[in-house]
Parts: structure tokens; sequence; C-alpha cells
């Protein structure tokens, strides 16, 4: 009997809309990072080789992130100091280049273009 | 103006080497001049499948390095007059294809030809990026199935990024879609992505619709394109789409199932 329902009405397999949905969502997400500039590595470590000039700081201590917010791209850059120890004074530190820093906030982000 | 046109998907399998073969055989047809070349350097088949592969003595990388004449290395269509193949080399060096060359080769057989089939190599390594490159068109061959939709968006992105027109500021790549492989039966029961659906998903025109047919196996046995069949279901669809490519309006044949008779459903045969 079941076998004759089978046959008459078959079970629909709906792996295609499976597809659809996963294609979807993989496919927003890489369109996103296709668009981003290569140059953001480098920019990170342009970025921590001046801010080592000054603080003792490891290389996972500067993330750069470029983002959208609404209609506006932005560009992040979170410096984190934290633990981070002022390196003696050097050449650059005595002209007056660094301020004092305050630790683990948030560093500003600014907008590109 | 010649037109060059990339037949390209980024994943293998799929019927590039298919599609160009009954593309070129398509638009000579239809009375153009069209030469196909092989881009797949080191794994040449389009030979194959045009069935000319034992008239082949000089190739695309002979004539790069200017040890052939580009008319020594070119092979007469034995059905039509106006289709030439172009095969490629099966040398090891897949850098052989120097940009400046093909560049070079492209320009010599524009003064020729209407339309340059360029058949891609899979991957998004040198040789189909080269391919890609110097394009006016783009035929993204596409299976309804994820990788393979997923490859083409990819290869989409390419197109839009590193062509010599992307680069140079120019009008984009005209990409158009080409479903192949389409099992119409599948689709109705919910198994395989819907011509509808890969068209979203890839938001790019379609040019067409090729069902999965028997056709398209003993076309590449015998090394005919296709489109010389005229009985077979992707024969005719390849030949619509050719006229779409020209320019012209076709409904979309072969997306739905068969409608099978109740001797057939009961005999098993017609």
């Amino acid at each position: 009997m079941r076998r004759l329902l089978e046959f008459l009405f078959p079970p629909k397999s709906e792996s295609a809309a499976i597809a659809r949905e996963r294609l979807k969502i993989v496919l927003a997400h890489e369109r996103a990072n296709r668009d981003a500039p290569d140059f953001l590595p480098a920019l990170q470590k342009e970025l921590l080789d001046v801010v080592s000039r000054y603080i003792e700081i490891r290389p996972d201590m500067i993330r750069v992130n470029l983002g959208k917010s609404g209609e506006t791209s932005l560009l992040e850059i979170n410096v984190e100091i934290g633990e981070a120890k002022a390196k003696p004074a050097s050449a650059e530190a005595k002209a007056g280049i660094i301020a004092s820093f305050e630790p683990a906030k948030p560093a500003p982000s600014a907008h590109p273009g | 103006m010649a037109k060059v046109v990339v037949v390209t998907s980024g994943k293998g399998g799929v019927g590039k080497t298919t599609t160009a073969a009954a593309f070129a055989a398509g638009l000579a047809l239809r009375g153009y001049k069209t030469v196909v070349i092989d881009f797949d350097v080191g794994l040449r088949n389009l030979d194959l499948v045009m069935g000319c592969e034992r008239r082949v003595v000089f190739d695309f990388i002979n004539v790069i390095n200017g040890d052939a004449k580009l008319n020594q290395a070119l092979i007469k269509d034995k059905r039509s007059d106006n289709l030439y193949i172009f095969p490629t080399s099966q040398t090891r060096d897949k850098e052989a294809l120097k940009r400046d060359g093909v560049e070079r080769v492209l320009d010599e057989l524009k003064r020729d030809f209407d339309y340059i089939i360029c058949d891609s190599p899979a991957g998004i390594e040198h040789g189909a990026i080269t391919a890609l490159y110097f394009a006016d068109s783009a035929i993204i061959v596409t299976n309804p199935e994820v990788s393979s939709v997923r490859d083409s968006d990819r290869i989409i992105g390419i197109l839009a990024s590193k062509s010599r027109r992307a680069e140079r500021n120019q009008e984009p790549v005209a990409v158009q879609l080409l479903l192949t492989r389409y099992a119409p039966e599948r689709v109705h029961k919910g198994e395989m992505l819907t011509v509808e659906d890969v068209k979203e998903i890839l938001s790019i025109p379609l040019l067409g619709v090729i069902p999965e047919s028997e056709s398209v196996l003993r076309a590449s046995n015998t090394g005919t394109p296709v489109v010389f069949d005229q009985e077979s279901p992707a024969g005719r669809a390849y030949l619509d789409a050719v006229a779409r490519f020209l320019g012209e309006q076709r409904e979309l044949r072969f997306v739905t199932p068969e409608r099978k008779s109740l001797f057939r459903l009961i005999f098993g045969r017609a």
C-alpha cells in the first residue's frame, strides 16, 4: 500500500532548496571579501613597524579591518596597548611625537576616501 | 570588428570544450568566419572533440615562439568552410603562454575572423587568466550544482577585475550564463537547482540551457561538434544559444520534463 502511495505521490526531496540557500550565504560572504583591497596586510605591517618604535607591541595587538556601516566603508584600526610598555625614550620620542596613551580602548576609526 | 569570446567556468568537467566546439561550429553554420583556440596548454583536447587530432602539426606555442606561421598551425574544419581550429601544445611548461605573444596572435587572427572563441582551461591559474584576459564577451559554463555555481561566481569576479577591459576601465566584458547538463526531471523533483535559481544567484543574463543528453557523449566520441546532430536536443539548444548570442529572441526549450506517455510508463520504453 505504501509503495503504491509513493508511486502515485512520490515524496519530494527538496535538496535543491538547501543547495540554493547554502549558495546564497557562501557567495554573499565571498563577494564581500572579494572586494576587499589587498593592501590590508601591508598596512598592518607598516603600522606595527611605526607603533613598535615607541611601544613594545606584538603583531596580534594591531588589527586592521575594512567593514561597512550603512552606505559608508569603514577602515577600522585597533591598537591594543593595555599591557604594552613604553620603549626607552628614543630620538623621536624626545622630539615629542608620542603622547601618553590609555590602556585598551578601541582605537579611533578612520573613514577612507 | 572581430570579437574575442572566452568560454570559461572555473570548475573542470562542466562542458567548456564541448561548448567551445559547439559554439564555434554554430557560429560558422550561421556564416561567420570563426576560429576556436585551445588555451589548455599541456592538456590538449579541443582537437579530439573537433575530430582533427590527426591533423595537428604545429600549435599555439609554436606560433607564439615564432617557430611556425599562423596559417601553418590553423586547421580547417572539414564540415564547414568558415570554421578553423587552433590546437594548443602538449608542453608541460604552462608559462609558455606569454601574454604579449597571445596578444600578437589574437591581433593577427582578428584581421581574418569574425569570432575568436577561446576555450579556457579549468582553474584560475595562468592559463585560465590568459584565456579570459583579452575577451570582449564571456560564456560562463555552469552545471546546476553547488561547486560549479560557486566557481562560476569566482570567475565572474575575476573577469570584472583582471581582464584587459577591466584594467583599462573600458566597457566590461559581456558575461552570459550557459547552464549545461540540465536535467528537467530532477529539477521537477526538487533534486536539482532550477534555471531561475542559478540565474538569480549569479545575477548575469542567461544565454541558454543545454539539457543533459546522450548526444553530447556521442558527439565527443566521434569528434563531431554536437550542433551537427540536428536530431539532438543538446545540439538544438546550442543553436538556440548561438542565435541569442547573435541578438535574436529564442524561447527556452528542453527545460521541462518530457511528458511520458502511459504506454511508456507501463512498458518502460516507447
